[in-house]
């Protein structure tokens, strides 16, 4: 099976260690994928409002892509990617008239209904790889107490994302009980950093970020990882500072030993 | 514009029915921005069913919802708060003059470390 | 030809507002056949039922039609009308112009036009109509409760203190049901244990009642008066009648790390067990999949300690076969599943409870002696968090759509004696309504409030989260317009009710029909309370709807009434709607025997004669007209159209269907 990949715009800039060590991790586990030829960005947000249909349309050609590409398996690492792309999806999927009005505007060779499916790497580790075959290929096991932190978009809305369990998830944790780390569980984890509002509001954004990393901090965390370029700038910037955050993709790298 | 047209247009576009809420404030006990916001999410279900649209136009809590979707997943009776807060959003940022970003004003408000989705985001919410 | 006679009535405004009845009479009086058309206010009335009764005699009518509410609702009373009359009651068509027509219609023009359309439909079926007598068939003296809770208890009480024999089949090794799990019970606060007791020993002691527990109903044949019934009674590796419920046997098991049920899973006990100090029978039980001896062979130390050698590791499931002129289904509830509400914390935290699970911890006999303690590291708590309708009133996918009925007041009798015996403890409740009809329930409530400060919040909690040791409850309270956040010992969750699993299997075996919720559907919501649509099944209990236990003594007590009416009769009138062969088109397939579900259809050989005096010995199918309850399943199978339904033949249907067609 060979998946799209989806890097999306941050990966290549401010968020270069999620994309770079998720490929070399791809490649010590011998998963077979292919970027996205002249993808765009996703468009950051989910447009909620039910008459917003040209803020999918970018979100809507990369869907198309993976499926006119390659196998129709899109592969996504940023949370705010993966949320933006799966919800947008639903919609072509399920939603006639932004089925109707995307199509028109677009106008593909072939109408685009849904057709892909959205994988994020951390389903893609769950589903397709194993986490026991992960346990397997470590060679460094990270022999520390690691929070995991979900935020909010990997969840929520959990009918749409059908992600993992809204308030009580376990993937990953799962994940990093397989790279060797312990995983602690803090109530926190599910919680919104307050990201979005950090440049507008940035008082409400460092009081979010100190409860998260003060509580992560408090069940015994000795660093944080994430799969949100937001929640990293968020965390790393506006949190107490004193618990360093990792994305997920640098930790697995460490473990199977191909970080430099 | 006609405060009935604007209500039903903000409702239409909240796809959500705020009728079928039960007034349990789960919403409200849930959201992580709750003491930052003047009007409440509860309160956004109940405003807009009762038509009255100014005090939601008026709200500082249309900027400092977190869009984090802990109201939408936890509501019982499947409503949807946080698209009622977005759909009164796009209610004031449509009109002409009312854009909150500057994007001259841009380069003072942001740092080095600032991811770019960030920014795109803040355009896609605070500015049409 | 026949003398018709139409009868066209307004139930007051409810057909009336919607339908021309003047018209619909006007023009039906014109049909072939039909002699005289009226309308009237209320047909079912005396009054209406007179001027019926007066035209049939007047006229001289072979037969009526009816254009009124459903069938269901008042054929029967109308097949009483006419018979007192001198008519054959099945010479009566009801046309159904309320349910179908008027209160699904608001264009009167078109509701008249369907109502006149559904009257000659009846019409030209009633022109096919012939007189039907109804069989006879004996009703076997006894009655089956299935469930041993208070619901099934009270009713077996019940019906054997009329003089008829009971056996009540459960499930678990004891009877008693969720209300022997509770500590005290609302609004009087007496001990569940004290009033409950007393009823068990007396259906241990009746001796027209047989207890079979560990059994389950494996399938049931017949009908109203004659059901067949398969109960299987799972091996309890223990002979019910020698052991003596000593209890030697559970000291000495080796192995005790069993979840203890009756506890809520909140403590543990041996393989070899007795479900609490006070079961019925007081007998023990083994769990196979505990039992060292009976899965791996090694073991035997409670079989060598018993002193009345009831132990048997060879005991096998037996099935038992009973006949019974009743059922009654009092299969009772569990608290749902609360995988879907983490936010509460119920998966994560172990001093989050459910409401069930405190009354094990308050209760004398439960693991902590009632001595109420948290369960992480039995400490008292000295703040208590109580959150209501957790999963009830949820109509997002995650929970059940209805009220639970039973949280508020029981949570009120939590909260209420936890301040009682820990004056210092602090008590929170979250709560969107609090909901107390009933006597003195309300005073009940308010109690908890004036009497004892019980501090009730009206919001709901959006989140649960362990800090510092302390269970924090986030939530909402929308009188004082703020989110508070209350550091809490313990939390206690008011889970949804739901019906017991099993009582989807069982509606299946007794052909009741169920809701969407699972719960048994009565034959009249208002008027039939306790009984099912199927003839012969009643419901007791929540297995028809959440109720409390006043209300479920209630309902109990009146479907015993209703069993003992139908076990006092010796005779029972049999359908005249029955099947039957035409047996020159029979060619004896076997198919309609094998979907009839009554077992009512056997084959005979029969001699017909074939002309030129010769004979033929043939197979044909014949009903017995006292098994066959009229269901038609026969008459659709049939590859040859023999089979036919009186009352229902396939000519009087498609009559039916020409007339609707016909412009």
């Amino acid at each position: 099976m060979k998946f799209t990949y989806y890097p999306g715009c941050t990966l290549r800039t401010k968020a270069k260690q999620l994309d770079i060590y998720g490929r070399k991790s791809l490649e010590a586990l011998g998963v077979d994928f292919e970027e996205v030829k002249e993808w765009q960005c996703c468009g950051a947000v989910y447009p909620i409002s039910r008459d917003e249909v040209a803020t999918k349309l970018s979100a809507v050609r990369t869907l198309n892509s993976a499926k006119v590409e390659g196998e129709g398996k899109l592969l996504t690492l940023c949370s705010a990617c993966h949320h933006v792309l799966k919800r947008v999806n639903g919609d072509m999927k399920n939603d006639e008239n932004i089925r109707f009005k995307a199509n028109n505007y677009l106008a593909l060779e072939e109408e685009y209904a849904g057709e892909t499916d959205v994988i994020h790497y951390l389903e893609l580790l769950r589903d397709y790889v194993g986490f026991d075959n992960i346990k397997r290929a470590v060679k460094n096991p990270i022999n520390k107490k690691v929070g995991a932190y979900y935020g909010c978009l990997l969840l929520r809305p959990s009918k749409e994302l059908a992600f993992d369990s809204p308030e009580n998830p376990t993937i990953i944790e799962d994940f990093i009980k397989a790279i060797g780390g312990t995983p602690v569980i803090y109530g926190m984890r599910n919680e919104c950093c307050g990201a979005y509002v950090s440049a507008t509001n940035k008082e409400i954004a460092v009081k979010k970020s100190v409860k998260v990393t003060d509580d992560a901090m408090g069940h015994g965390a000795e660093l944080l990882v994430t799969a949100c370029p937001l929640c990293m700038y968020n965390l790393t910037e506006n949190g107490n500072k004193k618990v360093p955050v990792y994305y997920f993709t640098e930790l697995l790298a460490e473990a199977l030993g191909v970080k430099e | 514009m006609d405060k009935l047209e604007q209500v039903k247009l903000v409702k239409e576009r909240s796809g959500t029915d705020a009728r079928k809420c039960m007034k349990c404030g789960k919403c409200s006990g849930r959201c992580p921005a709750y003491n930052e916001m003047d009007v409440k999410p509860h309160q956004f279900v109940s405003y807009i069913e009762k038509g009255d649209i100014d005090k939601l136009l008026n709200s500082k809590s249309l900027y400092t919802c977190l869009s984090c979707f802990a109201c939408v997943e936890r509501c019982p009776r499947g409503v949807a708060p946080a698209n009622v807060i977005e759909a009164v959003r796009q209610e004031v940022i449509r009109v002409q003059g009312e854009n909150k970003i500057q994007a001259e004003k841009v380069p003072e408000m942001i740092d080095e470390t600032i991811p770019q989705q960030l920014l795109v985001s803040m355009f896609r919410k605070l500015n049409k | 030809m026949q003398r018709i006679g139409v009868f066209v009535c307004w139930c007051g405004s409810n057909i009336a507002s919607t339908v021309d009845v003047k018209k619909v009479a006007e023009v039906l009086k014109a049909e072939p056949g039909v002699v005289i058309s009226e309308n009237y206010q209320y047909m079912c009335s005396e009054n209406g039922q007179a001027l019926i009764r007066n035209a049939i005699k007047e006229h001289s009518l072979t037969g009526i039609v009816v254009c009124s509410c459903s069938p269901r609702m008042h054929e029967a009373t109308f097949r009483r009308t006419a018979e007192s009359a001198g008519l054959n009651p099945y010479m009566v068509e009801i046309a159904n112009i309320r349910e179908q027509c008027s209160w699904i219609h608001k264009d009167m023009e078109e509701a008249t036009e369907k109502a006149i359309i559904l009257g000659r439909s009846a019409i030209a079926k009633l022109k096919l109509n012939a007189p039907l007598t109804s069989g006879e068939s004996a009703v076997v003296k006894r009655a089956l409760v299935i469930g041993g809770g208070i619901a099934g208890i009270q009713s077996a009480l019940d019906i054997a203190e009329a003089g008829f024999e009971v056996d009540i089949v459960e499930t678990s090794p004891t009877i008693g049901g969720n209300m022997a799990k509770l500590d005290k019970t609302f609004p009087t606060l007496d001990c569940a244990a004290c009033i409950l007791t007393p009823k068990m020993v007396d259906c241990a002691q009746n001796e027209k009642i047989d207890i079979l527990t560990y059994s389950e109903v494996e399938s049931v044949k017949g009908f109203v008066g004659n059901f067949k019934v398969q109960i299987r009674k799972k091996a309890r590796f223990v002979d019910e009648k020698k052991c003596t419920g000593c209890g030697e046997c559970m000291q000495k098991c080796p192995s005790k790390k069993g979840l203890n049920d009756f506890n809520m899973g909140l403590n543990t006990r041996p393989a070899i067990y007795i479900p609490f100090a006070q079961a019925i029978p007081n007998v023990a039980v083994i769990d196979p999949e505990q039992c060292l001896k009976l899965k791996n062979g090694k073991c035997g130390l409670c079989a060598m300690k018993c002193n009345v050698n009831a132990i048997d590791y060879t005991q096998k499931d037996e099935i038992i076969e009973r006949e019974y002129g009743a059922i009654v289904v009092a299969t009772g509830y569990k608290p749902i599943s609360l995988e879907n509400f983490n936010e509460y914390g119920y998966s994560q935290y172990k001093d989050v409870v459910t409401s069930l699970e405190l009354e094990r911890l308050m209760n004398a006999a439960g693991p902590s002696e009632g001595h109420l303690v948290r369960p992480s590291d039995h400490k008292e708590p000295k703040v208590i968090t109580f959150i209501q309708c957790v999963g009830s009133r949820d109509t997002s996918g995650c929970g059940k759509p209805y009220c639970s009925k039973i949280c508020c007041m029981y949570t009120a009798k939590h909260a209420m004696l936890i301040r009682e015996k820990y004056p210092d403890t602090e008590v929170h409740v979250f709560y969107i309504d609090v909901r107390t009809p009933g006597k003195n329930y309300d005073e009940f409530f308010r109690r908890a409030v004036e009497q004892y400060g019980v501090d009730y919040v009206k919001g709901m909690v959006g989140k649960v989260y362990e800090e510092n040791g302390k269970l924090m409850v986030q939530g909402a309270d929308l009188i004082n317009n703020e989110q508070v956040v209350i550091p809490s010992d313990l939390v206690v969750l008011a889970a949804a009710i739901e019906p017991s699993p099993t009582v989807r299997k069982i509606a299946t075996m007794v052909t009741a029909s169920i809701d969407t919720n699972n719960f048994l559907t009565e034959a009249h919501a208002k008027l039939r309370p306790v009984e099912s649509p199927t003839a012969g099944i009643f419901l007791s209990g929540v297995c028809q709807g959440p109720k409390d236990i006043p209300e479920t003594v209630s309902q109990a007590s009146a479907c015993a009434a209703k069993v003992i009416g139908l076990l006092a009769k010796d005779k029972l009138k049999c359908n005249a709607s029955v099947a039957h062969s035409d047996e020159t088109l029979c060619s004896g397939c076997s198919v309609c025997a094998n979907v009839c579900p009554y077992g009512a259809i056997t084959y005979v050989d029969k001699e017909f004669r074939l002309g030129g005096g010769k004979t033929e010995l043939r197979r044909v199918a014949s009903v017995n007209p006292a098994v066959c309850q009229g269901c038609g399943a026969c008459t659709v199978t049939c590859p040859s159209g023999a089979m036919d339904l009186k009352g229902f033949t396939t000519g009087q249907i498609m009559a039916e269907v020409d007339a609707i067609c016909k412009r």
